[in-house]
C-alpha cells in the first residue's frame, strides 16, 4: 500500500466541541435568549385537504401580550421550495391547506403561554375537500387534485433507459421480478427545530438549527426580496439533522415576517408533534424490480419501476426520486438499465431527504431481490455479489465515474469476520445470517439550485503571535464532527498542531461560502478547500523560515508546529516564531482555498443526480435470532465493512458507522409514521414512533478496507462515511430473517407482527402440504 | 408552600430549589415544569428539551439523587428538594470522570442527549459503581440518542466503573 504517514490526520483526536457539550455549556438555538425577545408559533391546519374560506384574527390580536398575528395577507405570496424545479409552497396557505399541519397563520407574543392562547383565538373557516393518502390512489383518474398546476398529482415523472433492457431479458438464462414496499420514516433529530429572527435597520439575522446556512440565506433573501448580503444566517451548536434540517421551514419564514412586523427578535420552535408534521423524512416507495441473469449469475440487465409518496409538497423530492434509481447500478456491473419513477402528491406531510437520500429503500428491495435470485439459482448470495461487484475505474450505465472501489474486498472481509461460510451451513433453525451492500456519494456533483459558486471555501488566519490559528469555514457541524476533522485537516496541511486550532463555522457573515451538511459532502469538499488554505499558509511560513534561517526552502521540513533543516535537523525554528515575524513584516497571515468538483456525469435528463467526485462502498452482514412463537427479532451482531478512503479521525469515523447503521436498524424493524383515515399522525412522538433505545442496538463490528491507490478525487484520498452505512442495513436484516425462517416479508418495517404472520402462513402452508 | 393570587385569580407559589448546591427562590404557577424553571428562570440551559413528553430523556436531572425527566416534574413538586444538573457535575475546571470518559470515548456527536445521558449514567454509578453492560443499557434506556447507536456511550460509562470491563465493540 502506498500510504503517506500523517502527523495530525488519521488520529482519534478528541472533538473540538467535546468539553462544551459534556458540561452543558454548548448553546443550541433554543438555548439562546436575546433582549426583548418574543415567542412565535405557527397555526396549522387540522384538515388534510380543505379550502380556506375566511381567517379571523381579530380576537387573537386583542389578547394582551400579543404583538403580531400574520396570515398570507401579510407576507410575500412568492412560492418557494428547496427544489427550484418545483416551487410549490407558500409561507402561509392562500387558497387551501393540503395536509394536517399545513401553515395557516402565526403569532408573536411576550411568552409561550400567551402564544398558545392566541393561536386558539384565530378563527379559520374551512370547506373540507376529499383527500387522498395513498400514492397509487392519488395517481388514479378522478383522485382529488392537490395542486392545480400538477395534473394527475404527478410531482415528478422519470423514464430513463440505458443499453437495451428488453434484449438483455430476452437473452437471459433467468429473469425474476419482485415487488417491495417501503415505509414513511422521520429523521427524529433529538434537538427540535428552532429559529430566532432579528430585524435591524434593513438587515435580517437568523439563528437557526440548519444543515445549510447558505441555502437558508439564499431562499430567505429571495422570499423577502432582500440582498443576500443583508441576510445573515448563523448556525449555533446543533442537535442533529439527518436531512430534515436541510431546507428552511415555516419557522424561518414566519419568524422573519414576525420580526419585521414587530421590530423585536422572535424565537420560533416546533414541538415534537409539529416536527413530525413538518416531516421532510424518508419517502415511502413501492418498488418493482426485475433482473435478468446468465446461468452463472452474472447480471445482464435491471429494470427498476418505482412509485413514491411525496406528500403535499416537493421539498427535496425531485432529487430523492432521481436518487432512488440512480444509485442502484453503483454496486454491480451491468450495462442495461431502465428506471421508471413517479413521485405522487398526497395529502400527507411532505417527504424529503433522509440519511442515504432516496437510496436505502431501493437498496433494501434490490438486495432482497438478489437473494431470491441466488436462491433460485442455488448460489451462495455472497458469491453472486462477488461475481457482479463493481471494480475500480469503471463507469456505471448512467455515466457515474467510479475511481476507487473496494466492494469486492468489503465482501471478502465481511465474509471472513462474520464467519459467513460456516454460519450459512450450521446455524440452527430460527437463526439466520444475511448480507447486503451499499454505496454512496461523497458530495453531490451539482448544487441544489443552479449556480457557478464553488461548493466549498475556507480561510485560515494564524493569530498574531502564532500560538493559535482560526479556521473559518461555512461547513456545518450538525454533530457528525466536521469542525473537528476540518481542524485536523487544516493543521495537517499547515504543518501545525490540532490542539492550537480554533474554528468559526457556519455563519454566512463571518465564514466563507459552503453549501453545508448534506449528501455526505463535507470531508471531501470542505476538506479540499481547507487543505488548500492550509497549504497556502504552509508555503508562506516556509518562505519566511527560509529567510530567517538563511536556508534554501527546499531544505526545510515543517510538521506539528516545528520547522527544521533536513540536512541538519538541529537547526530549528517554531511555526509560532515564523508566523509572528510574518505578521510584523507583512500583516495578517492568511490562507484561503476553495473547491468545485470537475464536470461530472452524462447529458440525459436527470443526469446530475447521483454524480459525485468519489463513491464509498460497503458490505454488511447481520445475524438474527427469531422467536418463532412471537415473531420477535433479536439481531445478535452486525458486521460493517466500509471502503471510505483515507481516515481523518478513526473514532469519529466509526461513530458515523454506528449511527448510520443504528438509523438503518430502527427503520428495518420498528420505525414508521402512521396516519389515521383523516391524515392525522397517530404516533407523532418518540415513544410510539418507537425510536430504538440502548437495549435495541445489536453488537456492532465496524471494519475498514483500503485501496492500493488512494482515491484521487478527495484531499489525501478521503471519501464519505456518514450516510453509507444506513443503506444496506434494511436489506441485510431482511435477508438474515429470510435465512432464519425461510419465508420472505415484502414490506418495511420488518415488524414482529409481520414476522409472526409470515411464520403462521408458512406453518399453515406446511400443514396443508 | 406560600401561595399568592394574581389579579386574574391565578395562584402563584413560592418555591425554593436547591440546585447544584445553591438555593434559588422563585414564584411559579401550579403547572410550571421543573425543566422550564431550570432553563428559563435559572438559565441552566445544559438541561435540554427534546420532546416535553418524557420520551427522550434530554431533560434528565437528578432529584435527590434519582434520575427524573424534568419535563415531567412540576416545579412545585421539586420545592425543597436537591437537584443536580449537568452544570453541577465536576468541580470548577475539573470535569467529572464521566464527562472525561464521554470525550475520551467519542461518546457524543450532536451533544443534545449528552447532558441527560451523563446524568442517568451518574445516577447509575452512584447506586451501582460496578454495573454490567446490560445494567448500563437499562439505565440509559430512557435516554434517546439518534447519533451514536449508543455504542460509544455504553463504552464510556463502562470505563468509569470501579473495575472497568471490556466494553462492547
Amino acid at each position: 500500500m502506498k500510504r503517506e504517514q500523517f502527523a495530525v490526520i488519521g488520529k482519534s483526536k478528541p472533538r473540538i466541541d467535546g468539553r462544551v457539550k459534556v458540561t452543558g455549556q454548548a448553546k443550541y438555538t433554543g438555548d439562546i435568549k436575546l433582549s426583548n425577545m418574543l415567542v412565535g408559533k405557527i397555526l396549522t391546519s387540522p384538515h388534510a385537504h380543505a379550502r380556506i374560506l375566511n381567517i379571523d384574527t381579530s380576537e387573537a390580536e386583542r389578547l394582551p401580550g400579543v404583538k403580531a398575528v400574520i396570515t398570507h395577507k401579510d407576507v410575500p405570496s412568492l412560492k418557494y421550495g428547496i427544489s427550484p424545479a418545483r416551487w410549490d409552497e407558500n409561507i402561509f396557505c392562500i387558497d387551501k391547506v393540503r395536509f394536517v399541519g399545513d401553515k395557516v397563520a402565526a403569532v408573536a407574543a411576550i411568552d409561550e403561554e400567551t402564544v398558545y392562547k392566541a393561536l386558539k383565538l384565530i378563527k379559520v373557516e374551512y370547506e373540507v375537500l376529499p383527500a387522498v393518502f395513498d400514492p397509487i390512489e392519488a395517481l388514479q383518474e378522478g383522485a382529488p387534485l392537490i395542486h392545480e398546476e400538477f395534473p394527475g398529482n404527478v410531482n415528478t415523472e422519470i423514464h430513463q433507459s440505458f443499453g437495451d433492457v428488453e434484449k438483455a431479458f430476452a437473452e437471459a438464462y433467468y429473469v425474476r421480478t419482485d415487488t417491495f414496499v417501503g415505509q414513511r420514516t422521520y429523521q427524529c433529530p433529538i434537538e427540535p427545530h428552532s429559529a430566532i429572527s432579528v430585524w435591524e435597520g434593513g438587515k435580517l439575522t437568523v439563528y437557526s438549527s440548519t444543515q445549510s446556512p447558505h441555502y437558508f440565506q439564499y431562499y430567505i433573501a429571495r422570499q423577502f426580496g432582500l440582498k443576500m448580503g443583508d441576510v445573515r444566517v448563523i448556525k449555533p451548536h446543533m442537535g442533529g439533522g439527518f436531512g430534515g434540517k436541510l431546507e428552511p421551514t415555516g419557522l424561518e419564514f414566519a419568524g422573519a415576517a414576525l420580526a419585521m412586523k414587530t421590530g423585536r427578535p422572535v424565537k420560533m420552535f416546533y414541538d415534537r408533534h409539529e416536527m413530525f408534521a413538518h416531516n421532510r423524512g424518508r419517502h415511502k416507495q413501492i418498488m418493482k424490480v426485475t433482473t435478468g441473469v446468465d446461468k452463472n449469475g452474472k447480471i445482464l440487465g435491471v429494470h427498476a419501476d418505482f412509485i413514491m409518496d411525496g406528500g403535499a409538497y416537493t421539498s427535496l423530492g425531485v432529487a430523492t426520486a432521481y436518487y432512488a434509481g440512480a444509485m442502484l447500478p453503483l454496486t454491480y456491473e451491468y450495462e442495461n438499465y431502465k428506471f421508471d419513477m413517479v413521485r405522487a402528491y398526497t395529502n400527507l406531510p411532505a417527504c424529503g431527504a433522509q440519511r442515504g437520500h432516496g437510496h436505502p429503500q431501493p437498496r433494501y428491495a434490490y438486495e432482497c431481490h438478489l437473494d431470491m435470485i441466488a436462491k433460485d439459482l442455488g448460489m451462495d448470495p455472497l458469491e453472486l455479489r462477488l461475481i457482479n461487484a463493481r471494480k475500480p475505474n469503471t463507469v456505471t450505465p448512467n455515466a457515474f465515474r467510479v475511481n476507487s472501489c473496494e466492494l469486492e474486498a468489503c465482501l471478502k472481509k465481511a465474509r471472513e469476520i462474520s464467519g459467513w461460510d460456516e454460519k450459512r451451513k450450521n446455524l440452527p433453525s430460527g437463526k439466520g445470517i444475511g448480507l447486503a451492500v451499499g454505496s454512496f456519494v461523497s458530495g453531490a456533483g451539482y448544487p441544489i439550485y443552479r449556480t457557478n459558486l464553488p461548493h466549498a471555501a475556507a480561510m485560515i488566519k494564524v493569530n498574531e503571535d502564532g500560538t493559535s490559528a482560526t479556521l473559518y469555514t461555512g461547513a456545518v457541524d450538525i454533530g457528525q464532527g466536521s469542525d473537528t476533522i476540518l481542524c485536523q485537516m487544516a493543521a495537517e496541511a499547515m504543518g501545525y498542531t490540532y490542539e492550537q486550532m480554533k474554528i468559526v463555522a457556519a455563519d454566512t457573515e463571518t465564514t466563507p461560502h459552503d453549501f453545508g451538511a448534506y449528501a455526505s459532502r463535507q470531508t471531501l469538499m470542505s476538506g479540499a478547500a481547507v487543505k488548500q488554505a492550509g497549504e497556502e499558509i504552509r508555503k508562506q511560513v516556509i518562505e519566511m523560515a527560509s529567510m530567517m534561517l538563511q536556508t534554501d526552502y527546499r531544505d526545510l521540513e515543517i510538521c506539528e508546529g516545528l520547522i527544521w533543516r533536513r540536512s541538519d535537523p538541529s537547526v530549528t525554528i517554531t511555526f509560532a516564531e515564523v508566523a509572528r515575524e510574518l505578521f510584523v513584516r507583512k500583516g495578517p497571515l492568511v490562507g484561503k482555498g476553495s473547491y468545485a468538483p470537475p464536470r461530472l456525469g452524462g447529458t440525459f435528463k436527470g443526469a446530475p443526480v447521483g454524480t459525485s467526485p468519489a463513491y464509498s462502498f460497503c458490505a454488511q452482514i447481520s445475524q438474527v435470532d427469531i422467536d418463532e412463537e412471537t415473531g420477535e427479532i433479536k439481531v445478535e451482531h452486525v458486521w460493517d465493512v466500509h471502503d471510505c478512503g483515507t481516515v481523518i479521525n478513526p473514532a469519529l469515523l466509526h461513530g458515523q458507522v454506528h449511527g448510520a447503521l443504528f438509523m438503518g436498524v430502527g427503520e428495518a424493524v420498528w420505525e414508521e409514521v402512521v396516519f389515521d383515515d383523516k391524515g392525522k399522525i397517530l404516533n407523532a412522538n418518540l415513544g410510539e414512533y418507537r425510536l430504538p433505545t440502548a437495549l435495541d442496538m445489536p453488537k456492532v463490528t465496524s471494519e475498514l478496507v483500503f485501496s492500493e491507490e488512494p482515491e484521487p478525487a478527495g484531499p489525501w484520498g478521503v471519501k464519505e462515511v456518514g450516510e453509507g452505512s444506513t443503506i444496506p442495513t434494511m436489506g441485510c436484516y431482511s435477508n438474515a430473517i429470510y435465512d432464519a425462517m425461510g419465508v420472505r416479508v415484502y414490506s418495511l418495517p420488518l415488524s414482529y407482527e409481520k414476522i409472526w404472520r409470515a411464520l403462521k402462513g408458512k406453518r399453515e402452508q406446511e400443514q396443508k402440504g | 408552600m406560600q401561595a399568592i393570587q394574581d389579579k386574574e385569580g391565578v395562584k402563584r407559589y413560592l418555591i425554593t430549589l436547591y440546585v447544584n448546591g445553591d438555593s434559588y427562590t422563585r414564584v411559579v404557577k401550579a403547572n410550571t415544569l421543573l425543566v422550564n424553571v431550570l432553563r428559563d428562570e435559572l438559565d441552566l440551559t445544559g438541561t435540554k428539551k427534546g420532546c416535553e413528553l418524557g420520551d427522550c430523556g434530554s431533560c434528565t436531572v437528578l432529584l435527590d439523587g434519582k434520575p427524573v425527566n424534568s419535563c415531567l416534574v412540576l416545579a412545585v413538586e421539586a420545592d425543597g428538594h436537591e437537584i443536580l444538573t449537568i452544570e453541577g457535575l465536576g468541580e470548577n475546571e475539573k470535569l467529572d470522570p464521566l464527562q472525561e470518559a464521554f470525550i475520551a470515548n467519542a461518546a457524543l456527536q450532536c451533544g443534545y442527549c449528552t447532558s441527560g445521558m451523563i446524568m442517568s449514567a451518574k445516577a447509575l454509578l452512584n447506586s451501582n459503581p460496578n454495573p454490567t453492560e446490560q445494567e448500563v443499557r437499562e439505565a440509559i434506556a430512557g435516554n434517546l440518542c439518534r447519533c451514536t447507536g449508543y455504542v460509544n456511550i455504553v463504552k464510556a460509562i463502562l470505563s468509569c466503573a470501579q473495575q472497568p470491563e471490556g466494553g462492547s465493540e
